[in-house]
């Protein structure tokens, strides 16, 4: 890293302020930095406290709620009555994550790709730029837009639906998979590709049949933690899948259920049976959530080995 | 395919392919591309003219007014629309949290990359950006039925007992589930995100700063507080927006925790409600005008969203690059 004069300048104006400060007792400031050092020390326990009490929360109950019942049968219609489970929810969570990942897995993966194989294109920083934004656009804000373009209309497309959920799904998908590709495609090394063009392939012959093998392990981990970031998700369901209390295999006109929506209904009302259910299904909604995350881990290690 | 980097098979029909396919490949990758800007913009367009009327009922009162009393037409707006106590509640969550999270993403972010050893820091970054991984209806379950009444309403009680008399906002009545326990659980929420970038950042203080620091006699707190803390500053400031951008937009944690009230807001533990959070509870029971009158509210949040994402994003590109890894998104 070169060092500018500015640099020089502000290190220049430390290293008075430093020496004026150096002439005083060494022990006090010596004590002085371990008392700092403890104090920056106790905020990262203070941060990793939350996370023990979630995990232990929800592992102790939802264990103590977890039964083969639980896991096998569907969503019991009363809220006070014990016993059903949420197989429906589980099912649509899958379904309506797997519809998300076929839209949103080629448009961040070619939009990623673009941003690096063609970045000489003057669009590339807006791609950039947006594609960050993008991130952060509020999820309940996605189902308010899947919800008039699409389940407002008449229709074989309109009302609430497994497709609508699973659109809203892939838009939150899309920012994050481009990218986490565009690390991934970043990596793929440029002697490849020089290679391929030296033995007259073209462009896109090198995108798709050197770039893409080489990086697939990693886009393939990209598109799994987009995945289970999805698979959490609940705000925008409330809008496109409204929720189900079966097994709905339609992708059209009937609404979906998804593991979320369930848990979110079940722990707002005051009724015990249906808390412990919640529990169980949060315990159920990060295990799925840790499985996707670990098999995107796996898959990483692999390529990184 | 094979993934291996030193086996790739020669191209085949290299001297058969025709540039009009390099032309179309390019042209698909770039409309690829593009939807991300096109699908932002029909975003705002399709939700801006969807909610038109009722910007146009009420104007300016949409914002500054607290009459929310939606009308059960079909097809003209009726009720009184005033979104001022969700704006207020979305606000005042948002504020608490980053009060909370910022100054212990600081301290984590120092912690592990200026003080702990790398055998330590790397789980412990790891263990911290898990807490990014736990789905946000969890969160509000665990402060639903336990961490808000067990551990956060008696210090908010004790809170009240002791400053309510002396400091505005912080007095009794404490009710169980309000502003300040949903801005609570909201900073353990952002915590994550804002920690990543911070970390970011101060990673990048040049070793020959330190190493000087060093040099001239300074300890390990002075070094910190002269070198990589003045350098991480506007990296700082971005990731604070970032996570700003973040608490704003998060609906079913805080629409859980918040209490659910239209009253405006005149402590910190009385029952509220945040704009996403209106949205995510009354939606489904809500009449065709009073949807549209919620489709304001997210038109609204989204524009404040978007601005604050904007800003967060140049000010972190202008630090040096864009931040890489899973708890950045």
């Amino acid at each position: 890293m070169s060092i500018t004069s500015t640099e020089i300048n502000t290190s220049q104006e430390q290293v008075t302020f430093d020496i004026a400060e150096m002439s005083g007792n060494y022990v006090a400031r010596k004590r002085r930095s371990r008392i700092m050092e403890g104090i920056l020390f106790t905020t990262i326990l203070l941060a990793l406290v939350p996370l023990v009490l979630i995990l232990f929360e929800v592992i102790r109950r939802g264990a103590s709620a977890m039964n083969i019942e639980f896991l096998t049968s569907i969503q019991n219609i009363s809220l006070i009555r014990e016993g059903g489970g949420y197989l429906n929810g589980l099912f649509g969570t899958l379904y309506m994550v797997v519809i998300a990942s076929v839209i949103a897995v080629p448009l961040g993966i070619a939009t990623a790709t673009y941003v690096v194989e063609y970045s000489d294109s003057k669009l590339i920083p807006f791609v950039q730029f947006f594609t960050d934004v993008m991130t952060g656009v509020p999820s309940i804000f996605v189902g308010l837009f899947i919800y008039i373009v699409l389940v407002q209309r008449d229709g074989i497309f309109g009302g609430f639906s497994t497709l609508a959920g699973g659109l809203a799904l892939s838009l939150l998908m899309i920012p994050i998979i481009a990218r986490a590709s565009e690390e991934v495609i970043r990596l793929v090394p440029g002697d490849l590709r020089n290679a391929a063009y030296g033995l007259g392939a073209r462009r896109w012959q090198v995108i798709m049949q050197i770039v893409m093998p080489t990086a697939s392990s990693g886009l393939i981990t990209a598109s799994m933690l987009a995945l289970a970031r999805a698979a959490g998700e609940t705000a925008p369901l409330l809008l496109t899948a409204l929720g189900a209390f079966k097994i709905v295999p339609e992708l059209l006109g009937k609404p979906q259920s998804a593991l979320p929506l369930i848990i979110f209904n079940e722990a707002r009302g005051p009724f015990e049976p249906a808390h412990a259910r919640a529990w169980a299904g949060a315990l159920e909604l990060m295990l799925l959530v840790l499985l996707l995350t670990l098999i995107a881990r796996a898959i990483d290690r692999r390529r990184q080995a | 395919m094979n993934s291996d980097t030193n086996a790739y098979r020669r191209p085949a029909g290299i001297s058969k392919g025709k540039s009009t396919v390099d032309a179309w490949f390019q042209l698909a990758l770039a409309l690829a591309g593009a939807s991300v800007l096109i699908i932002l913009a029909a975003m705002l367009i399709s939700t801006t003219i969807n909610a038109w009327p009722v910007f146009a009922h009420s104007g300016w009162s949409f914002v500054t007014s607290a009459d929310w009393d939606p009308g059960i037409s079909r097809t003209e707006i009726t009720g009184s629309y005033g979104a001022l106590s969700f704006i207020l509640g979305t606000l005042i969550t948002s504020t608490i949290a980053l009060l909370i999270a910022v100054p212990l993403a600081i301290g984590c972010g120092l912690y592990l990359t200026n003080i702990a050893p790398p055998t330590i820091s790397r789980p412990l970054a790891y263990a911290l950006d898990l807490l990014a991984a736990v789905p946000s209806v969890v969160y509000g379950l665990w402060g639903l039925l336990f961490f808000v009444p067990i551990f956060v309403r008696p210090a908010l009680k004790l809170i009240a007992d002791t400053l309510g008399d002396s400091v505005p906002f912080l007095g009794s009545p404490v009710v169980t589930y309000n502003y300040a326990a949903a801005g609570i659980v909201l900073a353990i929420m952002v915590l994550p995100i804002i920690t990543a970038i911070t970390r970011e950042v101060m990673s990048k203080t040049p070793i020959a700063e330190i190493q000087g620091a060093y040099a001239l006699g300074s300890t390990r707190w002075e070094m910190i507080r002269d070198i990589v803390l003045p350098r991480a500053r506007p990296g700082i400031i971005g990731a604070t927006m970032l996570g700003l951008g973040r608490a704003l937009g998060e609906t079913v944690a805080v629409a859980m925790l918040i209490g659910g009230s239209q009253r405006m807001p005149t402590t910190l533990f009385q029952g509220g409600q945040s704009m996403a959070g209106v949205i995510a509870i009354t939606f489904q029971e809500a009449s065709p005008e009073n949807i549209k009158a919620l489709l304001g509210i997210g038109v609204v949040l989204f524009v404040i969203t978007v601005i604050v994402n904007m800003a967060a994003r140049l000010i972190i590109w202008a630090t040096g690059g864009r931040v890489e890894g899973d708890a950045a998104v």
